[in-house]
């Protein structure tokens, strides 16, 4: 009989810490595809990030490191330059990303640092209990901002993949979705490029993904999808950037 | 037969990391360590190795950190503020057992203070700086042919204990230059002997081994509690074993100078000085600071009446002499601060007022 599910080598059997609606489980689940389709789960390192998915190394069958809160892409920078050859990412929360780890995301991707960064946009610090992330929504409720986040207060949520696009070492850019079925498969093709561009050394990779928190929302997870839908995919324009010829 | 040469102390240090094995070196411009950096970008690129300019010290030594997590002979180096920024990742290379070698060249502080020579980061580089249990072995060389010599010695100690081993060079030490012979060259290992040399790497599991993970995160604190009693005896170890000094003429001498690094030079210099008007003055040099070495203060003899610290800070060694001393000897400080050098006639001039005053 011709199987037609099966688990994938890229993920090993521990079971996971994540809330229940999380998208963690996908996001993990198709960059280790990826990798297995390319037959790469023993060249593959990785490096995760401070947040929920600290701990990622436990559930991707793979070599991996964890990282100081935002400094992934500097640590991806080092074990790139030991094994130029071998495929390395990162794999990075919002508040990790996009807030403490500024600086070193924007100079991995100016100095074309030939690396994939997997960037999981859900709007919100999970780990530490819900508060505002520099991505939560105008008007988006948080521990820290218990009324909705405020322009006025904390100014505007940013676009990370719009800043990266900017920068000339960055080659491959694309904004994905896990909250539908083809939101998915589009975002497992991003992954797959990205993974390409690497392999044949044309610079800096970058997908963001918009993903959902269903815990820290305060939603069902069915609901966390519709409204990652309905608020984020506007604000958030799901849309590749960039694309170098030799991968189209 | 190696050759004598006539080097700047910064570059000499870059020189002898390289023929020590480093092939991966991450840095970012502060004075007055400036000529490894750009020592490094010509030299590193053409024996097969890297080079990154980073954006900030905090991102350099965390390069630095994957570099060395996957299997690198890495060197990173900096000055007295950069360094606070870099203990971040001393942490982590600490909590997860990563070899490293980093150099202070360091100067006048606290906050961005002078660029002149400064040795107020005692403290800092022996009580680890970054959060958590954990310690990171100090070497203090006093000329830059023992700096040479100690960088080589830095990267076999860091390897066997899996630990950051820090360089603690004064400015004195990186900006002067001094006839060195730069050991011979050890070849570096080759990427795909990794696995091998460095089995606790990231290297790619190939399909033939479990997967190794670097964790730092324990959301179990029995375990973190037993990890860290698993690895604390290598810190036991290294006080038996690395603590290191060298004693001068502490036989009848009446009072005992306590230095490392430059200012240990201009001790010796204040010790032949009051020797010249009777008065008897010997000298403990030490070698390391972490481990701190308490065994050389059972070499002073029943001759000595005090003991004078000579640093250029406000007494951070101090404190640790004291404790050695338990009290046996009074203990005074003949400092200068802020960037600002010690005269060996001004040292002598006061070492004298203080053993009139006793």
């Amino acid at each position: 009989m011709k199987p037609v599910f099966e688990y994938t080598k890229g993920m090993t059997e521990k079971e996971m810490h994540y809330c229940p609606g999380c998208t963690h489980g996908i996001a993990h689940r198709l960059v280790m595809e990826a990798l297995d389709e390319k037959d790469d789960l023993g060249n593959a390192l990785g490096v995760t990030p401070i947040g929920c998915s600290v701990v990622g190394h436990q559930y991707m069958n793979i070599d991996m490191m964890e990282s100081a809160h935002g400094r992934a892409p500097a640590v991806a920078s080092g074990i790139k330059r030991v094994h130029p050859n071998s495929p390395v990412f990162t794999y990075q929360g919002d508040g990790d990303l996009a807030s403490i780890g500024t600086a070193e995301i924007i100079h991995a991707a100016a100095r074309g640092e030939k690396i994939c960064v997997f960037f999981i946009n859900n709007a919100i610090y999970g780990m530490t209990g819900g508060q505002m992330a520099p991505t939560t929504l105008i008007g988006q409720k948080a521990t820290t901002c218990v009324d909705g986040r405020t322009f006025a207060q904390a100014g505007s949520p940013i676009r990370m993949a719009e800043i990266i696009a900017t920068l000339d070492g960055a080659v491959f850019v694309e904004r994905v979705t896990l909250t539908t079925p083809g939101g998915v498969r589009k975002a497992k093709k991003a992954i797959q490029t990205a993974f390409e561009v690497q392999e044949k050394k044309l610079g800096f990779s970058f997908v963001e993904i918009i993903s959902t928190c269903p815990t820290n929302w305060g939603v069902t997870p069915v609901n966390a999808l519709k409204w990652a839908k309905e608020n984020m995919e506007d604000y958030y324009e799901i849309k590749q950037f960039k694309c170098p010829e030799e991968v189209k | 037969m190696a050759e004598k040469k006539l080097m700047k102390g910064n570059e000499a240090f870059a020189t002898a990391a390289i023929n020590a094995g480093c092939r991966f070196y991450f840095g970012y411009p502060i004075t007055p360590q400036n000529e490894v950096p750009e020592f490094m970008s010509r030299e590193l690129p053409k024996c097969g190795g890297a080079f990154i300019q980073a954006e900030s010290e905090l991102a350099a030594v965390n390069m630095a950190y994957g570099a060395a997590s996957s299997g690198g002979k890495v060197l990173i180096t900096s000055s007295s503020p950069g360094i606070a920024l870099m203990q971040e990742g001393f942490s982590f290379f600490a909590s997860t057992q990563t070899p490293v070698v980093a150099i202070n060249v360091s100067r006048g502080g606290p906050g961005v203070g002078s660029i002149q020579p400064g040795q107020a980061d005692y403290e800092q580089v022996t009580r680890g700086g970054g959060n958590g249990d954990y310690h990171t072995i100090v070497f203090a060389p006093a000329s830059v042919q023992e700096a040479v010599d100690m960088i080589g010695k830095a990267f076999e100690v860091a390897e066997e204990y899996r630990n950051p081993v820090i360089i603690c060079a004064d400015g004195i030490l990186g900006q002067m230059m001094e006839p060195v012979v730069i050991p011979p060259a050890i070849p570096p290992v080759p990427e795909e002997d990794l696995p091998k040399i460095r089995p606790w790497a990231i290297t790619g599991h190939k399909n033939k081994r479990e997967k190794n993970s670097h964790n730092s995160v324990w959301l179990q604190q029995e375990k973190l509690e037993d990890y860290i009693n698993s690895y604390w005896p290598k810190y036991d170890k290294a006080e038996r074993e690395l603590a290191d000094w060298e004693s001068t003429d502490l036989d009848g001498a009446e009072v005992v100078f306590v230095a490392y690094g430059s200012t240990a030079r201009v001790a010796l210099e204040a010790a032949e000085i009051l020797k010249k008007e009777g008065i008897k003055a010997g000298l403990i040099r030490l070698k390391t600071l972490w481990p701190f070495p308490k065994e050389a203060f059972k070499e002073i003899g029943p001759s000595t009446k005090h003991v004078v610290c000579t640093e250029l800070s406000m007494g951070q060694m101090m404190k640790d002499v004291e404790c050695a001393l338990q009290g046996k000897l009074p203990v005074s400080l003949v400092n200068r601060v802020g960037g600002m050098l010690l005269d060996p006639i001004d040292a002598a001039e006061r070492t004298k007022k203080i053993l009139e005053v006793k």
